[in-house]
């Protein structure tokens, strides 16, 4: 592992990170200001819905930028450095991979067809570190036997590998450079139920047995909370709360948290779940104010201004129910309800 | 309707069954069995080089079940257990390898192509991924006309008329707004009722729904399966609803079947089910689906590692026995378990319950 500046300083410190996309129908705010913290062996889960920014996020952290960036503003300190700062070249070699993993989304598809997987784990060994290629291999398989691959899979090819194992090897190769921090981006959306619940059992195993931290980016709320220590929960290219997974799941803070929350069918549970009326608004020009107001049921008048962020009981949350007008809000709505 | 009422209806269609499968509809419509499915097996032959046979996949090996008009059927399983094929087979798509499928007491196997095509204006079809199974090229008027104009429907007044009732059945308003619409302008939620809006014009009996709202997000899903229970409520429609997620099968459907290496492996009424499951599988599954609680990062889930079995050469016995936490020694790998009845219909295909 790379020298780290202070050892006192939390793992991950996001401020303000800004990543807006040009494309020919103006620019889209994909992530819009979004700050947050990740402490040491922590897992931060993000959650949001299809089109919240949630993967342009992951891709800011990593600056794996596609060309029609517009803006890309914000700082990034990993233990305390400023990675932001470093030349694109520089965070490649020191940064990427070899500090912050990453598991992409669909990466069960994306490994290389020609190799064997093996090697495609030991790649990142051999390039980032300069590690011959018997001693990247050999660690190789010791990553596969963490993940729960039988070694002899080494030599396969991808094809000749179920989902659930190709996964795994995903996982592998994020793991094998031994990083910080590893990002999973809808690391189960594609598998079975079992296949899920075995990967989420490695992941927590990973992270006790090893101390590893994880940005978990899901739009599967129940799984999420398989691996959360922290929750964020992100709408329309902000982070609109952040909180303690304990406190989070038995009771979220901001509207549409709560909305989101009621809308997860449960098992064990037979209350009919909810569902959000509306849609997210457009990331080219969104609304002024809260993004969330239009279809909100907790709307007042100050929601058309930009709302601030609050800190309750040491949770972030972005909404001005939090602020002493909301609170004089929420208290006229409770005794209407009384009436 | 309580499951006693209920089995003695399927016993009825059963002598009913026995009679040859004449043209002539049910003599009582909108009663009994709508769909009986009998022994059915969907092999695909598995060729070496194109030619030279390789053996079988038994995507489907001995499924049989009956849906009464205006009721609801979970099929619940993973990936490749069968439950597409079996959809499939159902939707005349596949041709059974044994067994039979039988519509309002028609043998399916044996229709021409005409009693396909009325066959077809009778079962609507609800994908998985709305914006695959909407041509791009179609906007939501056309999509909507395509069926009307092969089902014959030749006055383009009724075919208007009837594509708008489509639409606010769906709760598509103003349908003036979305029927120029290409779908790409609309969002999932609303191509995924373009989809129900074209599986129900034609005033189907039966809804197939392939995991309807797996593409869809979160907020969204719920908005979908209610739709789907208020048409499925409001034409008496009966539907097989496809899914891998046990969470919504309570909100949709009485009944559940649970497949696995394509077989019924578990069935019974929802509720009974998911509260009091049997089969070592069933129990997998069900403690495998997390409901959103923190408590769920403390613990380690306790599921079978491995994955089903190659559907060309299954276990002999029971097909779960290489993965099961009860396996009985020279019994589970021996033989194949019958359905042991378990209490009120429910079954379970396990020899614990011998």
């Amino acid at each position: 592992m790379a020298n780290r500046s202070s050892f006192d300083a939390p793992l991950l410190q996001v401020r303000e990170l800004v990543l807006h996309f040009r494309t020919s129908k103006g620019v889209v705010q994909a992530v819009d200001g979004v700050d947050f913290t990740l402490n040491a062996n922590e897992a931060v889960v993000i959650i949001g819905e299809s089109g919240c920014g949630k993967s342009s996020l992951a891709k800011a952290i990593l600056r794996l930028l596609p060309r029609n960036v517009h803006r890309y503003t914000g700082k990034t300190f990993l233990y305390g450095q400023e990675v932001m700062a470093l030349s694109d070249e520089e965070f490649r070699r020191t940064i990427r991979w070899n500090r912050i993993a990453m598991v992409p989304q669909a990466a069960m598809n994306a490994l290389n067809p020609v190799l064997r997987v093996g090697d495609q784990v030991a790649e990142p060994l051999m390039i980032h570190q300069g590690m011959r290629k018997s001693k990247a291999l050999e660690k190789a398989v010791e990553m596969f036997r963490l993940v729960g691959v039988p070694e002899d899979f080494v030599h396969r090819y991808a094809f000749e590998l179920s989902g659930g194992m190709r996964q795994r090897v995903a996982l592998a190769m994020a793991l094998v450079t031994s990083p910080d921090l590893i990002i999973l981006d809808e690391p189960t959306s594609a598998l079975d139920v079992l296949t899920q619940a075995n990967i989420m059992n490695q992941l927590k195993r990973i992270k006790k047995e090893m101390g590893m931290s994880f940005i978990l980016i899901t739009h599967d709320i129940a799984t999420s909370s398989e691996l959360a220590d922290r929750v964020a929960v992100m709408y329309a290219g902000q982070i609109v709360e952040v909180g303690d997974a304990l406190r989070f799941f038995q009771e979220p803070l901001h509207p549409y948290a709560q909305k989101l929350m009621a809308s997860v069918p449960r098992l064990r549970e037979t209350k009919d779940p909810e569902f959000i009326v509306g849609q997210p608004p457009s990331l080219i020009n969104p609304p002024t104010g809260c993004r969330f107001a239009d279809r909100c049921h907790r709307r007042f008048a100050r929601c058309a201004e930009e709302p601030p962020v609050i800190e309750q009981h040491g949770r972030l949350v972005k909404c001005w129910l939090y602020t002493e007008d909301g609170v004089n809000q929420r208290d006229a709505s409770h005794s209407r309800h009384q009436d | 309707m309580t499951q006693a009422t209920a089995d003695i209806k399927i016993d009825t269609t059963r002598d009913e069954r026995v009679k040859p499968a004449s043209d002539a509809p049910s003599t009582r419509p909108e009663q009994g069995a709508l769909l009986s499915v009998r022994n059915l097996r969907v092999w695909f032959e598995l060729r070496r080089f194109g030619f030279g046979h390789a053996g079988y996949v038994r995507a489907v090996d001995d499924v049989s079940f009956d849906l009464n008009y205006g009721e609801t059927i979970a099929i619940v399983g993973e990936s490749g257990c069968g439950k597409s094929s079996l959809m499939k087979t159902i939707l005349g798509l596949h041709r059974p390898t044994e067994g039979e499928i039988y519509f309002e007491n028609r043998r399916l196997n044996d229709f021409s192509r005409r009693e396909m095509q009325w066959y077809r204006t009778q079962v609507g079809y609800v994908q998985q991924d709305p914006y695959g199974a909407l041509p791009p090229f179609m906007n939501v008027r056309r999509i909507l006309q395509e069926p009307l104009i092969i089902a014959g429907v030749k006055d383009p007044a009724e075919r208007e008329a009837r594509i708008r009732k489509a639409l606010e059945e769906v709760k598509m308003t103003p349908v003036e707004e979305f029927l120029p619409k290409f779908p790409h302008m609309l969002s999932g939620g609303q191509q995924q009722r373009v989809v129900i809006a074209r599986a129900m014009i034609l005033n189907p009996k039966l809804l197939v729904a392939d995991e309807p709202v797996s593409m869809l997000d979160a907020s969204v899903r719920v908005e979908i399966l209610r739709l789907l229970r208020a048409l499925q409520q409001a034409h008496n429609l009966a539907v097989i609803y496809i899914t891998h997620d046990l969470s919504t099968v309570r909100y949709f459907s009485r009944r559940i079947m649970v497949m696995y290496a394509g077989q019924v492996v578990e069935q019974g009424e929802v509720n009974d089910l998911l509260s009091n499951p049997k089969h070592p599988y069933t129990q997998a599954l069900i403690e495998a689906t997390s409901d959103p609680d923190a408590a769920n990062a403390m613990k380690f889930r306790e599921v079978p590692s491995g994955e089903p079995p190659s559907l060309v050469r299954p276990p002999a016995g029971c097909r779960f026995h290489p993965r099961c936490a009860y396996f009985i020694a020279d019994v589970c790998d021996k033989e194949t378990p019958p359905d042991f009845d378990v209490g009120q219909g429910h079954l379970a295909r396990c020899w614990l319950y011998r």
